[in-house]
Order: C-alpha cells, then sequence, then structure tokens
C-alpha cells in the first residue's frame, strides 16, 4: 500500500517538474504554427439533416436586444424544414446561450463542435464573444459564417479563412453617412452618441472622413449605465443640430426620450445596429400608452428619423422580402411582433441556406466555402455582398432611410458601398430576386 | 453653471432610489441583522407585475397599487418561509438564500415575461429639467422616510418592531411577537423595495434591469449606516449626486468608479457609515 | 485526488474537527506539515492527468475550468471560512491577475508562463494590500459593501483606459501550447488543463500550509472573536489585511490561469454576478474545508450545464428553457443550505461518520 502510492507520488512528481520545466522555457505567448485542417469533410452532415450551431445571449444584461436574432433564424428554419428542408436535409439549429460573457462563449462553442459535431457556425453573435472563439472555430476547421457583428476584424482572410462577415462593417457605415451629412445638412453643427467601444471608434473613423469642424460635441456611454442625461444636455448644449447616434437600440431610444424631455429636437441619424425602428416604436408606445400623463405619441419620437441600413424593412409596404419575413414571422415566430433585429437573423438563415442549396446534394466544409466564395448575390439585401476569396467582408455599404409619420419607411438615398479605409464611396446596387424567385429550400 | 444645476437635479432623481432602496436594506438589516441580496428581484417582480395589471386594466395607478401590494406579499413570504428557517443555522448562510431566491425570481420572470425589454412608463410626464416624474420620486421617497419615522418612534407597532429586533428575548418576555414583527419588518421592507422599483423602472425593463441599480442601493446603505434610516437617505443622496458630477463633467465609465471612492472616503473615516452609532463596536 | 486535499484542508481548519485519517502512518506522520500538503498535491495531479487521458478534449476545458475556479473558491474560502471577513468583490482580483496575464502575453510573448504567473501574483499582492488596507477597519455588511462596489466599479477602467485594456472588447491573446515533444500525444486543451491543476495544486498546497500555521490560527482567534484575538496579543488589523492578501493572490493567479486557457480578458467575464457567484458556491460546497472548494468549482462549472440538459428533455417553452439554468441554481442552493447547513461537505461527512459504525458492525459480527 504505502509502495504503491510512493511510486505513484514518485511519478506524479516527475510529471510536475517535467511540466514546469516545459512551461518554464518556453514563451507563454510564442504560438508555433498550426497545421492546415482537413475540410473535406461532413461533420453534423446525414442524409436527412444538417446542423447548424450558434452562440447568442438568451439570458442576462444583453439578451433584452439581441434575442430577436436567434428568433428570427429559428422561424425562418422552421419554415425552411417545413417545405421540405434542404436537398432533404432539415436544418438542426443549435442556440447556446453565452449571456454575452466571453468565457461561456468559449466553453459553449467548443460544446457545439466537439459534443454537437456542428456542420458550421452560423451568426455567433457580438465582437467580445466571437472574438474570443474565431481562432479555434478556424483551427478546428469549422467554417464560421456570417457572425452577427460589424467589426473590422472579422474580414481577415489571411489569418481566419473560415470566417465570413455579415454586417456591414461600423467605418464603412459611417462613412457613407459622414457623406450624407455633409451633402445634405450642409454646414450644421453635428454631434456624435455613441457607444464607447469598438462600435464608436470604428464609426468615428469612418465619420471623422467626411466631417471635421461641424463636429461640436463627442459623447459617448457605457451600454451598463442606463442613464444619459449627462450626455444630451451636452448635445444640446453644444448646439449640435444634427446628432449620429451608433448605439444599440435601446439606446437610442433612451437617447430620443432624454431629448424629448429636455425639448431638444435635433435630427437624428442613427446607425443600422440602433435603427430597428420596429423595436423602438414597440418599447416607445409601449412606454406611452394609456398614459393621460403623456401627451407625445410614440411616433413623434422617431418622425423624420434617418436611419443606414442594408436590410429589407418590415415597415415598407412595397419591400417584398419585408412582408414575405412578416409572414414567415407570423407562421413561426415565438414572439407576437416582427422586429428588424428579427430580419436581421432571418435574413441570414435564407443566405446560409441558399448557399447550401447552391451546393448541391454533396456536402462538405469545403464544397460549402468554394460555394460560398463562387456565390453570385442576388438578395434579400439590395447592397451588394462580400464572399469571396480575398474580401469576407459581407454587406459592403447601405442604404438610406427615413421614418415618416404614421410609420412608412422611405428610401431616401440609393446603396452607395465604399472600403473602410480612404477609398471613395460609389453607388451600386444590385436587383434582388423576389422571395419567390430565389432557390433556398426544396 | 446651467450644467451644475441640471446635474445636480438629475442625481437628486437618482439619488432618491438609491434611498429607497437602501431604506428597504436598512429595514431588514435593522430586523434581521442581513443584508437582502433579493430586494432586486422583490423589486423587479413587483415593476412585472404592475406592467401586467396595467396593460389589463389599463390604469397605471391600479398597476402601482398590485406592485406595492406584491411587494408587501413577496416580502412577508420570503421572511416567513425562505429565511427564517435558515437563519437559525448561519447569517452568512441566510444571506446567501436570499442570493439564491434573487436567482430563482429573476430566473421565473424571465420564464414568464421573457428575456425581452419592454418599455414602461413614468408615473408624470418625464418632460421637463426637473420633470414631474422626478419630483414624485424625490417626494415619494421622502413621504416614505417621513411615514418610517413616524411609525418607528410613535406607533406601538413601531415600538413593537425595534424591540423585537434590538432585544429579542425581553421581547418575547413581554408578550411581543417576535417572529410577526419580523414579518412585518420584511414586509414593509419589501413595499418600499418595490415603490423603489416602480421609480426606477422607466423607462424600459428586463429581467436584469435593477442588479446595477441595487448595488448603488447597497453602497447607499453602507455609507449612511445600515442602522439608521437616515443615514440611508442621506447615503443615497450622496451617491446619487456624487456619480451624476463625475459623470457629467469626467466621462459615465467613471460613474461606479466614483461609488467606489466615495465609500472608500467616507469608510475610513468612519467605518459604520456617517450616521451610526459610535458605541456600535469596540476593538 | 482531491480527497488528500481535502483531508489537509480538514486538518487546517478547527471548525470541522475531522478525525486525523487512519490510512495515515506514522512514517506519514513524522513528515513535516509542507512535504505532506506537497505529496498530496503531487498525488492530487496525477488523478487529474488519469482524468484528462480518460476523458475527451471537451472534458479537459471543463477540467481546467473547476481548476482555476476551485482556486479562486479556496482564496475566498480563506479569507471568509478562516478570518470571518466576507468579501464579495473576489471577481476583482481575478479581473485584475487576468489582466496582468492578458498584458504580459501581449507585450512580453517570451516570457515563460512560470514567470507571468508570478508576476501575476505578485501584482494581486500588491492589489490586496492595497485593498486590505483600505478596508482592514470594515466589519461584516460594510466590508461586503465596499468590496461589493470594487468588483461593479473597477472594470470601468477598461473603458476609461481602453488603448491599454482594450475596451469592453477586452484582450485576446494566443498561448503556447504543448511543448513539441508531447505534440500529438496531448491536445493543447489537456495540455492547458495540466498546466492549471500543475499550478492549482501547489497554490493549494501553499493555501493548506498557511491555513494550518500561525497565521491560520490567528485568523480563526480574529474569526471567532475579535476583541478576545486582540486581547491575547494577536495582531488583528496586520492578520486580516495578510487573510486579504493572501486571498486577492489566489483569486489573481486563478484569473491567470483562466485567461491562459480561454485567451481572452474582457469586462463582461468579471460581473458582480461572477463575485456573488464565487461566494454562494463556496457556501454551497461547504466553507470549512478545501474539498468545499472543489465541491464549489464543480458546481459552478456543472450545475448550468445538466440544469441545460434537463431543461432540453423537459421540452419547455423557450424561455422557460433559457432561464431555466438560472433558477435550478438558485433552488439547489437554497435547498443545500436548508437542508445542509455545513453545504455539501458538511452532508458527506456526516453521511460518512453515519456510515463507518454500520460498517465495523458488519465487519465484525
Amino acid at each position: 500500500m504505502l509502495r504503491g502510492r510512493r511510486g505513484i507520488t514518485g511519478t506524479a512528481a516527475v510529471l510536475t517538474a517535467l511540466a514546469l520545466a516545459a512551461t518554464a522555457c518556453t514563451g507563454a505567448g510564442e504560438v508555433g504554427d498550426n497545421g492546415a485542417v482537413d475540410l473535406d469533410v461532413s461533420t453534423g452532415v446525414t442524409d436527412d439533416s444538417v446542423i447548424i450551431g450558434s452562440h447568442q445571449p438568451q439570458t442576462g444584461p444583453a439578451a433584452p436586444g439581441y434575442l430577436p436574432v436567434s428568433q428570427g433564424a429559428r422561424a425562418m428554419f422552421d419554415h425552411i424544414n417545413a417545405q421540405g428542408g434542404i436537398h432533404g436535409r432539415e436544418i438542426d439549429y443549435r442556440v447556446e446561450d453565452d449571456g454575452y460573457d466571453p468565457a461561456t462563449t468559449i466553453d459553449v462553442t467548443r460544446q457545439l463542435v466537439m459534443e454537437d459535431e456542428i456542420f458550421a457556425m452560423l451568426g455567433g453573435l457580438g465582437t467580445p464573444t466571437h472574438g474570443g472563439v474565431i481562432d479555434f472555430l478556424n483551427e478546428e476547421g469549422v467554417p464560421d459564417i456570417f457572425p452577427s457583428s460589424g467589426a473590422l476584424a472579422w474580414n481577415n482572410p489571411e489569418e481566419h479563412p473560415l470566417t465570413y462577415g455579415w454586417q456591414t462593417d461600423y467605418t464603412k457605415e459611417a462613412k457613407v453617412q459622414g457623406q450624407y451629412i455633409t451633402e445634405n445638412f450642409p454646414d450644421q453643427d453635428v454631434g456624435y452618441l455613441y457607444q464607447n467601444d469598438d462600435i464608436g471608434e470604428d464609426s468615428q473613423a469612418g465619420l471623422d472622413q467626411y466631417l471635421d469642424e461641424e463636429v461640436v460635441a463627442r459623447e459617448h456611454y457605457e451600454s451598463e449605465v442606463t442613464d444619459l442625461s449627462a450626455q444630451i444636455a451636452e448635445l444640446e448644449r453644444s448646439g449640435a443640430e444634427v446628432v449620429v447616434c451608433s448605439c444599440i437600440p435601446a439606446f437610442t431610444a433612451l437617447g430620443m426620450l432624454e431629448a424629448a424631455s429636455i425639448d431638444y429636437d435635433p435630427q437624428w441619424v442613427v446607425a443600422s445596429i440602433g435603427g430597428d425602428t420596429q423595436t423602438l416604436q414597440a418599447l416607445l408606445s409601449e412606454f406611452t400608452e394609456d398614459t393621460d400623463a403623456e401627451d407625445v405619441p410614440a411616433d413623434a419620437f422617431l418622425d423624420g428619423t434617418i436611419i443606414s441600413t442594408y436590410m429589407p424593412r418590415v415597415e415598407d409596404d412595397e419591400d417584398e422580402w419585408g412582408q414575405f419575413f412578416t409572414a414567415i414571422y407570423e407562421e413561426y415566430g415565438e414572439t407576437e411582433t416582427i422586429t428588424n433585429t428579427h430580419v436581421f437573423g432571418m435574413m441570414q438563415a435564407v443566405m446560409f441556406a441558399e448557399v447550401l442549396m447552391a451546393n448541391g446534394e454533396d456536402l462538405t466544409r469545403q464544397s460549402l466555402i468554394d460555394t460560398l466564395e463562387s456565390h453570385e448575390w442576388n438578395g434579400p439585401s439590395n447592397v451588394p455582398f462580400a464572399s469571396s476569396d480575398g474580401d469576407h467582408g459581407g454587406h459592403e455599404g447601405v442604404f438610406m432611410v427615413q421614418y415618416q409619420e404614421g410609420g412608412q419607411i422611405d428610401v431616401i438615398q440609393d446603396p452607395r458601398v465604399t472600403d473602410r479605409e480612404g477609398g471613395e464611396i460609389e453607388e451600386v446596387s444590385v436587383e434582388p430576386l423576389s422571395p419567390e424567385e430565389m432557390v433556398f429550400h426544396d | 453653471m446651467t450644467h451644475f444645476i441640471n446635474l445636480t437635479l438629475n442625481g437628486l432623481a437618482s439619488g432618491a432610489v438609491y434611498a429607497a432602496l437602501a431604506l428597504s436594506l436598512v429595514i431588514i438589516f435593522q430586523a434581521t441583522r442581513l443584508v437582502n441580496f433579493a430586494l432586486p428581484a422583490f423589486a423587479l417582480l413587483a415593476v412585472y407585475v404592475a406592467h401586467t395589471v396595467t396593460q389589463l386594466t389599463g390604469a397605471y395607478w391600479i398597476g402601482f397599487a398590485s406592485a406595492l401590494g406584491t411587494g408587501l406579499l413577496v416580502g412577508a413570504v420570503s421572511e416567513r418561509f425562505i429565511v427564517r428557517p435558515i437563519a437559525r443555522t448561519s447569517q452568512l448562510n441566510a444571506i446567501i438564500v436570499t442570493l439564491g431566491l434573487l436567482l430563482v425570481i429573476q430566473g421565473t420572470v424571465g420564464m414568464i415575461w421573457g428575456n425581452e425589454q419592454h418599455g414602461f412608463q413614468y408615473a408624470f410626464s418625464y418632460v421637463g429639467r426637473f420633470s414631474p416624474a422626478s419630483v414624485f420620486a424625490v417626494a415619494a421617497v421622502a413621504v416614505v422616510a417621513l411615514l418610517l419615522f413616524l411609525l418607528y418612534r410613535f406607533t406601538p407597532l413601531g415600538l413593537r418592531m425595534r424591540a423585537a429586533a434590538h432585544h429579542p428575548e425581553a421581547a418575547r418576555l413581554s408578550g411581543v411577537r417576535v417572529g410577526l414583527m419580523l414579518t412585518i419588518g420584511w414586509a414593509i421592507a419589501s413595499f418600499i423595495g418595490a415603490l423603489a422599483g416602480m421609480l426606477a423602472g422607466p423607462p424600459f425593463i428586463s429581467p436584469n434591469v435593477f442588479d446595477v441599480v441595487f448595488v448603488f442601493g447597497i453602497t447607499s446603505a453602507v455609507i449612511g449606516g445600515l442602522d439608521n434610516p437616515f443615514g440611508a437617505v442621506l447615503g443615497g443622496m450622496l451617491i446619487g449626486l456624487g456619480m451624476s458630477y463625475v459623470s457629467g463633467y469626467f466621462g459615465s465609465e467613471l460613474a461606479t468608479l466614483a461609488a467606489l471612492v466615495i465609500v472608500v472616503i467616507v469608510l475610513s473615516v468612519r467605518p459604520d457609515g456617517i450616521l451610526s452609532r459610535p458605541t456600535a463596536r469596540k476593538v | 485526488m482531491t480527497s488528500s486535499i481535502a483531508q489537509s484542508g480538514e486538518r487546517a481548519t478547527t471548525r470541522t474537527a475531522a478525525p486525523e485519517p487512519r490510512t495515515s502512518t506514522k512514517g506519514w506522520k513524522a513528515l513535516p506539515l509542507p512535504v505532506r500538503h506537497l505529496a498530496l498535491a503531487a498525488l492530487a495531479l496525477t488523478a487529474v492527468l488519469g482524468l484528462l487521458l480518460a476523458t475527451s478534449d471537451m472534458n479537459a476545458l471543463r477540467v481546467a475550468t473547476v481548476g482555476y475556479t476551485m482556486l479562486a473558491i479556496a482564496g475566498l474560502q480563506l479569507l471568509v471560512g478562516g478570518s470571518g471577513q466576507v468579501s464579495l468583490g473576489h471577481g476583482a482580483f481575478m479581473m485584475i491577475g487576468a489582466y496582468t496575464m492578458a498584458l504580459l502575453i501581449l507585450h512580453q510573448p517570451m516570457l515563460p508562463l512560470a514567470v507571468n504567473l508570478l508576476v501575476v501574483v505578485g501584482v494581486s499582492v500588491v492589489a490586496g494590500l492595497a485593498v486590505g488596507a483600505a478596508t482592514a477597519r470594515l466589519h461584516g455588511p460594510y466590508l461586503a459593501g465596499a468590496t461589493l462596489v470594487l468588483a461593479v466599479g473597477l472594470p470601468g477602467l477598461t473603458h476609461r483606459y481602453h488603448e491599454v485594456l482594450g475596451g469592453s472588447n477586452g484582450l485576446t491573446i494566443r498561448t503556447a501550447g504543448a511543448p513539441p515533444f508531447l505534440e500529438g500525444i496531448v491536445s493543447t486543451t489537456a495540455w492547458q488543463a495540466l498546466v492549471v491543476w500543475t499550478t492549482v495544486v501547489l497554490a493549494l498546497a501553499l493555501l493548506a500550509t498557511i491555513s494550518s500555521g500561525r497565521l491560520g490560527r490567528r485568523m480563526r482567534t480574529i474569526r471567532d472573536d475579535e476583541t478576545a484575538a486582540a486581547m491575547s496579543g494577536v495582531p488583528v488589523g496586520r492578520t486580516k489585511v495578510v487573510a486579504f492578501v493572501v486571498s486577492a493572490a489566489a483569486g489573481g493567479l486563478a484569473g491567470g490561469l483562466q485567461v491562459y486557457v480561454l485567451g481572452t480578458a474582457t469586462p463582461s467575464t468579471f460581473t458582480l454576478a461572477l463575485s456573488l457567484t464565487l461566494l454562494a458556491a463556496l457556501v454551497l460546497g461547504g466553507i470549512g474545508s478545501l474539498w468545499g472548494a472543489l465541491w464549489a468549482a464543480i458546481a459552478m462549472v456543472h450545475l448550468e450545464l445538466w440544469a441545460s440538459d434537463l431543461a432540453r428533455a423537459l421540452d419547455l417553452s423557450r424561455d422557460a428553457e433559457n432561464n431555466l439554468p438560472i433558477v435550478f441554481f438558485g433552488i439547489v442552493l437554497f435547498l443545500v443550505i436548508r437542508f445542509w447547513p455545513l453545504g455539501v461537505h458538511g452532508a458527506l461527512q456526516s453521511l460518512r461518520t453515519r456510515l463507518r459504525p454500520t460498517k465495523t458492525r458488519t465487519s465484525t459480527p
């Protein structure tokens, strides 16, 4: 007994020494090259199903804003499955809750890859969260399709060959916004209100290429502190006539409320991430309904608000895709009303399904990548989309819409695309196929 | 100067909310020597009930009343059936149980109402520099603090509650139902917590909406002195104003750090809070 | 493996008053305490190695997570269970350790891990010293309140200095995997888990030694009665600060290890919820022994996973499924504390004492 224990202890001691010696001499940050991974595999694919994974905040402080993304994608996949799936395969869409905590994202992503054996990751949500798993996904050879974030980091084919961005990156979007403001509101004073992270940083990098001495205030907020009174007061004090809001919807709404409360009525220009007018409208109308104390109808907050976007809008009666998404969500959705954040998830699902359809019956990770890189995109958005060999940027630009009294959305500027450096802004547009014409299920 | 006045007014309005939460914590601390971590969950439940009732009846004040009623009920039930059996074993355990209660209620709210965000209206118009809604917040908290003072100082119930808290054995011998007094204390505290929720909830509510606010509630209670309701109000105002100034003059990311600095400074001078009794402890 | 750690932990605390393990021989007992702790640590490591070899790569990550979580909780245990100071800001020290580690790897990639870990401990000690000194005069809820604000306020620094600390996106790093001669035999994650546990068992052995030494005794005197401790000549203030420093060092080291494994340090990891959960898990596991820290760490890592599986099996509505893990943790916490006031470890101990007489009866009829 004693001898046995000593034996084990001895081995362990040697091992400990070995481990320490090994960690003691190599640099902790010196990373060797990884061998190429085998992509000619069909992990997660059977004759009648494909497993797709995603990490999304379903609980915790970030959940309220982002829950609709997975709800939308799920509704769309339910629709696709009800139509017979894709090449006879149903989409098995598995969402893991990461609570927007990057440490949890890493755990659930490994679980999806190693235990659920997903074929691909679709729409992993958030910059800090997805940023922690992008290396892992690429090393494991898991296609990382359309992360739900507009960070610049996703478009880096050299380092992350399997990651394909989706959202128009914040800088490109802000460049178009900046140009729009100089053209349409010349000589007016401009204030920025931005979230104090890469959203704010990248947006300013774009805006500042077109706006300079017009900028009279730069106010930021922290997503944990739900109070904008000081910022809005400062914007008013500076005399900003146009306020560019690079914020998430809750803070866009909060900003508008704060401004209304001090009788400050600037021209709002809102970025796509915070410009979900349907969500804003719902929040603001729930807020004002049935109160005798309120004399401002919800629409009044949003009247005239200018929004840059790359997605179909559910409020637009003439938008075929907007109407199509609304119909699908009414049938398969978990919640009562569709918002433009649902459309975000639904569009990712449609575009992913479209690639699977174009890929044909023989599906491997390599064939998916090949199909993706050679795919000619024509819809649902009319903004050009990049998923080529050298450019994984996703949507390349934005168009501008304006919210009208009564809830109607008008397009006030057609799509313009640009790069994230100092390149020109160009008018380019695609004619999207109608929902009936597009082939994305059997 | 206008900037300063604005910041002061904003600080007062948020300070009122912190003060209400701190008051609630102090009442429970006085009664049971516990810090009630389930308080934000009580407030949350109350606010969601108010939300539903208001939508069903179309009348804000019925919702408001049902929120306060929910507060009373959930406080009493929690004390009697959740906390009391534990409090006998260990104080730390009882605190941890309130943490467990926080998780259960927060999760249940998410189960019932979903994790989406909902709009939630103010009691009065929020329009204006120091809006009617803010005036209401400050006034409501002031009235509650005053009523509490009167209750504790001038009513037989208040006397029994104080006796039950400070000298439970003697109180029991003289015929006070100590357990009932503790339950009443928790009910009153949660009632105030629900009020704080109704003030802090708008404009948008979601299951985690009170987490951060609650931390500043604790902070206020701690710097004011956990044994003193007036300390709670003072602490709330101090934190509210301090954070408003720092956030206005130096940047909103420093607001929580400002709270930390205030705590460190106050407690290094007065380790048991500003309004603590100096004889509280000796080493 | 851990039974050995726990035994040392039991001996280290007076509260549990566990009997000396019967298996120990005279030779074993004659060894000095630190040597015994080290030998037990080596034993623990062997068990972890066995576990790693027997399970999948997925589990390796969770084994590593349990490892550093246990270290963090053990640090908190020394503070709360040892000296009676309740800190709600333990996550703040994990954050300090995590960011120190990330910055070191980013800016000094050639430094070996062992050196990094030592620096992490050094920085955490300084932080612990500062916080401990600032809060030494505080009692009970006042200390809890102050440390709570620390946990909530500290992440604000990452926004203020976001050029250095990366704002809300935090810092992302890549760490070296297994050394070349082990490549192909051990996966990167398994290797990381091994490194984590090596560090953790060494640190735990040190904690156990401290806890059973003079400092531990002084801490427990203070915990039981501060006035009496002062009268019998225990330097109360200094001991409390030292306890804080040791606890902070353990927390910081745990944070450093977390970054080493996960490769990312962000403010949204070190939330209020983390600090509160650490304390709750500690009470759940059992406050009196290092065993408790192990149960606590396992509960923190695995309870929610089990609950998610359960939720999926029950086929609930989406909202219910999402929120069930949170509710489940709360209910388990309540039930454990309600029926086992000394936590899981306490329950297992009483189970053992209850089983033992039966055993002797059946073996000697």
